[in-house]
């Protein structure tokens, strides 16, 4: 439509294994440091531990934190960031009209409960009814409410008071690609003024491994660069999170841009049909390049999943543009990936510089122009391809 | 002419096709006899043992192939029946083409104890089970199928293969609003000019021994298991706690001037939806209610209309203690004096509280009340709650011409979404 808005990026809140916020990500980035990854703690898996955070300082009080899984705790977290990154912390008014858009997983389990239950409940003469006794007498009542997916929002909404809307998107990686979508349509579309949008993940936790280990799809140590060697998903824990804002909103709160976010597309390729996910992600990442390669880069956040991201590295190494992989850099956050790989982006290009090639992913090349404009793919492991563009705001 | 706008100068939308099932039954003709019978779908649970349980009642869906089987088998069967109804009536794009996007509600989804106890065995460590053995077992044995089962995409993503659904479907979650939320992205993207036409949807066929457990421990279920049938009283005195129950809705949303187009018939307008969340608590509301009260105003904002306009609610009406004493006090200082003479009706009291699906089965339920100008009851309304006096359609189905409706919906976690429903484009 020709009566769009532009759609500013005015606040970024962002944690993982690098560390929080735009200075840690940055200066790490560019120092071009090998990735943090743990590569025993879950072996045989690899994944990215989230560093050292201080909780209280975005969510001060004990009992708010007690109420959450990890998975909150991080979102809810890079929430705060994102809101004070904004200059909106605090601020009734605002927050009481900032839309939130959340992509979420969720189900952290207890998991000593369960293997008590799994060690006893094949010797019962009554298998079933153990289970539930187990889990009546067992199960921390509040745990419920610390797995369940839109939890992250409501305990943003508790924290931070974010109340305008609260919506929370469910669907592994193409969460994380509609969330921003829907914050961005509606402003876009002058219907929303100022939005919330992000994801949270948790990679710590054997049981969100085990459904990647079902298809055998989490990768296994040593650590390898995704897009060189895709033969697994190397989970990390992440959070982000982006303020959206009409630049009408913002100017008028002597707000300032970080970046422009100038379009997110999403599509679902016939992932059985040969070639199909290579032409979707082409027909993606052209549609948000246009016409312009001069300052441009792509930014992915393949998952490592072999088959999808052999297709993404085809359609890339065809492109000509600079690659970087963001997964190679902090590890997959799978709902939360697109987040953390568009906050990443928009710093870039806020910085207006892009960050040195890792060594041993031969796709990423050196590149010492001016970043003006950043293209971040983000291919499902299983379903799903999203684009989005971010530009420079001047 | 009919203008194709709203009176903000929108597309309207409109629904062409509603589709449901509940434990009451499947589709729209079954359902609206026994709603309108003041007919109970709440009985003794025989899924799973219920030795131990405090809650042993719900509103289970058990006459489908898969009522046995995990929670997104049943969640997607539903759906696909529901869906399957509400584009046959529609008659909307080709066989398993439907011309616009889908918006999905479904419930929490995780590997069940079934899979669990399987990975167990086949691992079988000599000491305890961990989840290092659950890891390795399934790493080992080609479970691959239940990697796609337990995303939370899949149900979605079966069913945008199945109907043709247009790009990326949206998976989506608001706790006890979703159906609301699936509606209201619909609209919005129609509104938007992103498509002339959305397909919503929500279901649950959640109901495991786990899940039932888990909100009989934060004390949301009504523990009258004596008799199920007479446990759902929402806005009574004697109210305890919801019951959980299954099913699903399914909308066709449809710019009006699209539906017009290819001749299609109008059942419905949604004139508007209105969104507040609520920063209070994990399950409470906000006392004084002003999240609700937002919630509908917005709504009626939305709608552009006043409230006198309002001429029945679908309440939200869980039979909780707190629900419905909070929910009135919202309505109260909505309406006003106004309210004690707007009839007011819980679907939940026949259909028990389907969590994830409800926004959506009760948007179909207000939208048939329109038309049938007949008003399901509030059944097992006994004894009326002097605190929270209210036309709650006690008992008996009542013939009124409705012309507009509220449709509640509020959610733990703080999340509500509210609709105004019409029969026909202004």
């Amino acid at each position: 439509m020709s009566n769009r808005r532009d759609v500013w990026i005015t606040g970024i809140g962002l944690v993982s294994s690098l560390g929080e916020g735009p200075e840690a990500h940055m200066q790490a980035l560019s120092s071009g440091t090998a990735p943090v990854v743990d590569a025993t703690g879950f072996a045989p898996y690899v994944v990215h531990p989230l560093a050292p955070i201080s909780f209280d300082a975005q969510i001060p009080k004990k009992g708010d934190q007690r109420q959450m899984e990890p998975w909150q705790r991080i979102g809810t977290y890079a929430a705060g960031l994102a809101l004070d990154s904004a200059g909106i912390k605090g601020n009734k008014d605002i927050l009481g009209t900032t839309d939130m858009v959340v992509a979420a997983g969720g189900g952290e389990r207890d998991q000593s409960v369960d293997g008590a239950i799994l060690t006893e409940i094949e010797s019962q003469p009554n298998p079933e009814i153990f289970l539930n006794e187990q889990l009546q007498s067992n199960l921390r009542p509040t745990l419920f409410l610390a797995q369940l997916s839109n939890l992250l929002a409501g305990n943003i909404s508790i924290v931070h008071g974010v109340t305008g809307s609260s919506r929370t998107f469910m669907g592994e990686e193409s969460s994380g690609t509609d969330a921003v979508r829907i914050g961005w349509s509606r402003i876009a579309a002058g219907t929303s003024e100022i939005a919330l949008v992000g994801g949270a993940y948790n990679a710590e936790r054997r049981d969100m491994l085990l459904l990647f280990a079902l298809k055998r799809l989490a990768m296994h140590a040593p650590w390898a660069p995704v897009l060189a060697q895709p033969r697994g998903v190397p989970t990390g824990s992440a959070g982000a999170f982006l303020v959206l804002e009409s630049p009408e909103h913002a100017t008028a709160r002597g707000a300032k841009p970080i970046a422009k976010l100038s379009g997110v597309w999403s599509e679902r390729a016939q992932r059985n049909e040969p070639g199909a996910v290579e032409a979707v992600i082409e027909a993606l990442i052209n549609q948000a390049r246009g016409d312009v390669t001069e300052g441009t880069a792509i930014l992915s956040a393949a998952s490592g999943a072999p088959e999808p991201t052999a297709a993404e590295v085809a359609v890339l190494a065809r492109s000509g543009l600079p690659v970087r992989s963001i997964t190679d850099r902090v590890g997959h956050g799978l709902e939360a990936q697109m987040p953390v790989a568009l906050a990443i982006a928009a710093l870039a290009v806020s910085q207006g510089s892009l960050f040195a090639p890792l060594e041993g992913e031969p796709l990423e090349k050196p590149f010492t122009e001016t970043l003006s404009r950043a293209i971040v793919t983000g291919v499902g492991h299983w379903r799903g391809e999203g684009v989005a563009l971010v530009e420079r705001a001047d | 002419m009919a203008s194709y706008t709203d009176k903000a100068g929108r597309p309207i939308v409109v629904v062409t096709g509603m589709g449901l099932v509940t434990s009451l039954g499947q589709g729209k003709t079954d359902n609206w006899a026994k709603l309108t019978s003041g007919t109970s779908g709440i009985h003794r649970i025989t899924r799973f043992p219920i030795d131990a349980m405090r809650t042993t009642i719900a509103g289970t869906v058990d006459y489908l192939p898969k009522s046995k089987s995990t929670a997104p088998d049943l969640s997607e069967e539903l759906a696909t029946l529901a869906a399957d109804e509400a584009i046959a009536e529609s008659g909307i794009g080709g066989k398993g083409r439907f011309p616009g996007p889908l918006f999905c509600a479904v419930p929490p989804i995780e590997l069940e104890w079934p899979q669990r106890r399987i990975l167990a065995q086949e691992a079988a460590p000599n000491a305890a089970v961990t989840y290092d053995d659950l890891l390795r077992a399934a790493e080992a044995n080609g479970h691959d199928a239940w990697h796609e089962r337990f995303l939370y995409g899949s149900i979605a993503d079966h069913l945008a293969d199945r109907f043709g659904t247009r790009g990326q479907p949206i998976s989506l979650s608001t706790a006890c609003a979703s159906g609301n939320t699936s509606i209201q992205l619909g609209v919005e993207a129609i509104r938007r000019g992103d498509c002339d036409a959305a397909l919503s949807i929500a279901t649950d066929g959640s109901v495991t021994a786990e899940a039932l457990i888990r909100f009989s421990l934060l004390s949301a279920l009504s523990t009258n298991n004596e008799v199920p049938e007479a446990a759902s009283r929402p806005f009574a005195k004697n109210r305890d706690g919801f019951i959980i129950a299954e099913g699903a809705g399914a909308l066709v949303l449809e710019s009006l001037e699209h539906a017009l187009a290819r001749g299609a018939k109008i059942l419905g307008v949604v004139e508007g939806v209105g969104e507040m969340a609520d920063s209070f608590h994990r399950t409470r509301s906000s006392p004084d209610a002003k999240p609700v009260i937002g919630c509908m105003r917005r709504a009626l904002a939305d709608a552009v209309v006043e409230p006198d306009a309002i001429d029945y609610i679908n309440a939200h009406g869980t039979s909780t203690p707190e629900n419905d004493r909070m929910e009135f006090t919202g309505m109260s200082a909505v309406f006003g004096e106004r309210l004690t003479g707007i009839p007011i009706s819980s679907n939940k009291s026949m259909i028990g509280h389907t969590l994830t699906a409800a926004g959506a089965i009760e948007a179909v339920i207000s939208l048939m009340t329109i038309a049938n100008g007949r008003i399901p009851p509030t059944i097992n309304y006994e004894l009326p709650d002097p605190a929270i006096p209210l036309d709650v359609v006690p008992n008996v189905a009542r013939d009124a011409t409705v012309t507009r409706v509220m449709s509640n919906s509020f959610g733990f976690g703080g999340q509500n979404v509210c609709l105004v429903l019409t029969g026909e484009p202004a």
